[in-house]
């Protein structure tokens, strides 16, 4: 784990401070809420629909437990005893009064932690693979190039005040599991033909109104070149992107317009003006970075009391059947903290289930802790003979939920229940689509699916990537959901298909339980997943099924 | 003819809790749709609006929502509204909780 250093320290301080005096100036109208907006909005503070809502970073996802029990510190003391990690590894609290925020600042800086670019046209909090560092299918730990990425985006003058905001992604594994095709940038760390590690760098993926998948402007840089080639990247599009429409302005669309190879020979020709100005430092300061990320001591010894657990308690094995993940230490598992339970809020979790997860990292976990863009936590290192005391444990505290990849492990976003933005609600769509394929008993048959919603046409939930994608919209004053079908959010990323007309609040949870009929009934055999059914078979017999009165008029 | 003017309320967020509130005639804020100004005149609207958005020590992003008479006051036309006055629907907090303490 990164630790700051007085250079770190004495920036947040110094930012909190000027932040704390902003609030007064606001609190005692000497600020317009026009001059306040700005500032808080660089502080990770938005107003929602019913409160204000303070969005604080998890670099990379990557938590310690002290960082973990601070956060529920923050939940009990300044929020309502909860927090809501998001779809981008931070987590947000949504019920902050403004007078109390300078002192959650200050909180949270105790333990190394801040919210600034959170939010704003700014590059924001850099997200990588929540098996970060344990993965057994990852060249090397991804977490040190997204800290370095960090450092050298935070305060970045020249990219304070873009046209749009600018999301960048870090991952060094043969699977992705971090979206890297739908992000503005992203970092793929990989390996040349003759050995020699490097980056390929993919641009203008995104979501939100236009969806559009990453493509490759640079197959294999050499690892000195990142910054610079990074910041060569983010200054052509700071400089011809479009200002004149905020819907048009991600990189994106500037990809899209100018074609990718005239943005590479941009990029090219302003990295070769700035690259003699990176004169090593950033290398320097990489292999100090690297330090702080070198790999726990593992311990060695029996793995029998796994064994036993997973042969007598069929509890243990189906949640060590879902909930665990090959680690590139063999005695060691990696465990995702469900925090899905059926019928709950997707990514809530409260002060008790956060000191909770803090506790376990602490005993049994080297002391780390991951937070996962399909929001549920990872304990990324654990010896396998301590998983039946860790499920024991979460399992009293309903976080013991057997569902990592399944119908119930649902994205959502917070949708109209809390967002300003949002155009229908997607919490309780989640909730009761959880529910019914609980008390259907039909999921682990099922299998691997994956459900995500979105309460507007921003994508937070990355409905466009979902195997099954719903995205709730105002019709006439009524929510009504459209439903995507086949979308990916891997390396073999597509967007989802439209399937046709949207269905009311009422009609949603109907629907997808017969898409999934229809799935069951068209797959090869219980190994076909859903995506590879549809890959097959394409969206016509889901179509039927969705819409069975269109098909009688046909008929 | 003339377009109908639609009844509104002016709504806004309070500066320091964020709550959702309402302008009263007699010129305060109140967390109750209910007790919230039914202004069914554009011109005075406007008037109204201005008065609202100049108080800026007290209240944030002050605006026009579209209401109609109730038995009890004003109730929202349309769900985000509605949701404004209520709160989440996932946990009872907000105005539900307060309610629910009373």
């Amino acid at each position: 784990m990164y630790k700051y250093n007085d250079f770190d320290t004495a920036f947040v301080t110094q930012r909190n401070a000027q932040f704390r005096a902003q609030v007064a100036r606001r609190i005692d109208g000497s600020l317009t809420e026009d001059e306040f907006k700005p500032l808080r909005l660089m502080n990770g503070l938005y107003l929602q629909l019913h409160a204000y809502m303070l969005r604080v970073a998890v670099p990379y996802g990557s938590l310690n437990s002290a960082q973990m029990t601070q956060l529920a510190l923050l939940a009990e003391k300044w929020d309502k005893g909860y927090g809501h990690f998001t779809t981008r590894q931070n987590i947000q609290f949504n019920w902050p009064k403004l007078s109390d925020v300078p002192d959650m600042l200050d909180a949270l800086a105790e333990v190394g932690m801040h919210a600034i670019q959170t939010s704003g046209n700014t590059i924001r909090n850099v997200t990588s693979d929540h098996f970060a560092g344990a993965a057994a299918d990852e060249i090397e730990d991804p977490r040190p190039v997204a800290e370095l990425i960090r450092q050298w985006s935070t305060d970045h003058p020249e990219f304070q005040f873009m046209g749009r905001k600018f999301k960048i992604a870090v991952g060094a594994a043969a699977k992705d599991r971090a979206v890297l095709k739908a992000h503005d940038l992203a970092v793929r760390i990989v390996q040349n033909a003759s050995g020699e590690t490097g980056y390929q760098i993919l641009i203008g993926g995104g979501l939100g109104r236009t969806p559009m998948i990453g493509q490759v402007i640079n197959d294999f840089l050499p690892r000195a070149d990142l910054l610079p080639y990074i910041e060569s990247v983010v200054s052509v599009w700071n400089q011809i992107g479009r200002r004149d429409n905020k819907y048009k302005a991600r990189i994106k669309i500037t990809v899209h317009e100018h074609g990718i190879d005239d943005i590479r020979a941009r990029v090219d020709a302003r990295f070769a003006l700035i690259r003699p100005t990176f004169t090593g430092a950033d290398q320097e300061l990489l292999s100090e970075i690297k330090a702080h990320f070198a790999a726990p001591a593992f311990r060695s010894g029996s793995t029998e009391a796994y064994d036993v657990a997973y042969k007598t308690d069929p509890v243990f094995r189906a949640w060590a059947d879902t909930n665990l993940a090959e680690h590139r230490v063999g005695s060691h598992a990696i465990a995702t903290i469900s925090i899905k339970k059926h019928g709950a809020t997707p990514g809530d979790a409260t002060a008790e289930q956060m000191r909770v997860m803090a506790d376990l990292a602490d005993l049994y976990g080297y002391d780390e802790l991951r937070i996962s863009h399909e929001q549920n936590v990872i304990l990324p290192h654990v010896h396998k003979s301590d998983l039946p005391a860790i499920h024991a444990k979460l399992k009293q505290h309903d976080l013991a939920t057997a569902n990592i990849g399944l119908i119930s492990d649902i994205i959502a976003c917070p949708g109209m229940d809390y967002c300003a933005l949002a155009t229908a609600r997607a919490i309780p769509v989640a909730e009761q689509i959880a529910t019914r394929f609980d008390d259907l008993k039909l999921e682990h048959d099922i299998g691997h699916l994956k459900i995500k919603i979105s309460g507007c046409i921003n994508a937070c939930g990355h409905h466009h990537i979902a195997h099954i994608g719903i995205l709730g919209l105002d019709r006439a004053g009524v929510e009504n959901y459209q439903i995507t079908l086949g979308g990916d959010a891997t390396w073999t990323a597509n967007i989802g298909e439209r399937a046709g007309p949207g269905f009311a609040y009422d009609e949603i949870v109907p629907a997808i339980e017969r898409i999934v009929a229809a799935y069951l009934d068209v797959r090869t055999s219980p190994d076909e997943t859903f995506l590879e059914t549809y890959r097959r078979v394409g969206l016509p017999p889901f179509k039927a099924a969705l819409y069975p009165e269109a098909q009688k008029k046909v008929a | 003819m003339a377009r109908t003017f639609t009844p509104k309320v002016i709504t806004a967020n309070a500066l320091i809790e964020g709550d959702v509130i309402y302008l009263t005639a007699d010129d305060q804020w109140s967390r109750e749709l209910s007790q919230a100004e039914l202004i069914t005149d554009e011109a005075h609207a406007q008037v109204r609006l201005l008065d609202a958005q100049s108080q800026v020590a007290d209240i944030v992003g002050a605006y026009l929502a579209d209401a109609t008479p109730g038995a009890n006051g004003p109730e929202p036309t349309h769900f985000r509204e509605d949701f404004r006055r209520t709160g989440p629907s996932n946990y009872a907090h907000g105005k539900q909780e307060a309610a629910a303490n009373v």
